[in-house]
């Protein structure tokens, strides 16, 4: 964590099917925002749009890691993986698609609603994903 | 409704959080898909699940979800209750299935959380 001129700067790396941690960032993420003051709903939206993003990378990516810029009337995230992309994002973006299989389900995790999540949560979403390549989302949350 | 009236209801055994007994749940949720948890709680919600393992915990704590009760007296694993006592989240164990557990509750007053907590998705 880094001070710049305004607000803070939190990295964290995600690693392939790494579950024992998995979400740590994103409680990292709530308690950050909390104690600087931002309201209990708000730090909820934020901590979904991470929680979400960051298991979607660990679930289907090959490894990536997750940018938190924490600003006086803002929070934004980016979030940025390697691996084999969205073959279609419009379909992935429907509640209920799921690629992920038995193994990820049986932890609770592939029902579809990861990236509906995410937009649900944020005031700006943004997607990219290249196939071979990976995905690229930044999300915004006021305050 | 207090977590003690809950726990007494379900006649459910109290894992951890003996301190936090006279928290007020207002609405609840069933459910073993984490996601759906997300997407369809509310800040201080209950959680009722079949699933042990430590990202429902850690679900909770990023849905702000006042306690977890795990049905069909299932115990969490120890990675899930360390994690519970570390995020401050009590956990319940009750005999009865997901199914009468929620019965149990909704009968009781407890309401289920609204559908689609967030923003809708065509705004």
């Amino acid at each position: 964590m880094k001070n710049e001129t305004q607000g803070l700067l939190l990295e964290f790396p995600l690693e392939h099917y790494r579950f024992e941690t998995a979400g740590e960032a994103s409680s990292k993420v709530k308690q950050v925002v909390r104690q600087l003051g931002v309201d209990a709903q708000t730090a909820r939206r934020i901590s979904v749009c991470a929680y979400e993003a960051e298991l979607n990378a660990i679930i289907h990516a090959f490894g990536g890691r997750m940018v938190v810029r924490v600003l006086p009337d803002r929070t934004e995230l980016e979030v940025t993986d390697e691996g084999p992309g969205i073959p279609d994002v419009e379909a992935a973006m429907r509640e209920g698609f799921s690629t992920a299989p038995d193994n990820i389900r049986e932890l609770g995790f592939g029902a579809g609603m990861g990236l509906p999540n995410m937009k649900r949560s944020a005031d700006e979403f943004e997607i990219k994903s290249s196939l071979n390549t990976g995905t690229w989302i930044r999300m915004l949350v006021r305050y | 409704m207090k977590l003690s009236e809950v726990q007494r209801l379900l006649g459910a055994t109290l894992i951890w959080g003996e301190h936090c007994l006279e928290r007020e749940v207002t609405t609840a949720c069933g459910a073993d898909l984490m996601s759906d948890v997300l997407a369809f709680t509310k800040d201080g919600a209950l959680l009722l699940t079949g699933l042990i393992n430590p990202q429902v915990v850690r679900t909770a704590d990023v849905g702000g979800l006042s306690a977890i009760v795990f049905v069909r007296g299932k115990s969490p694993s120890t990675e899930a209750a360390i994690m519970a006592k570390e995020l401050d989240i009590p956990l319940f164990s009750t005999p009865h299935t997901l199914f009468q557990a929620c019965g149990i509750l909704y009968a009781q007053g407890l309401a289920p959380c609204p559908p689609l907590a967030g923003k809708s998705l065509e705004e």
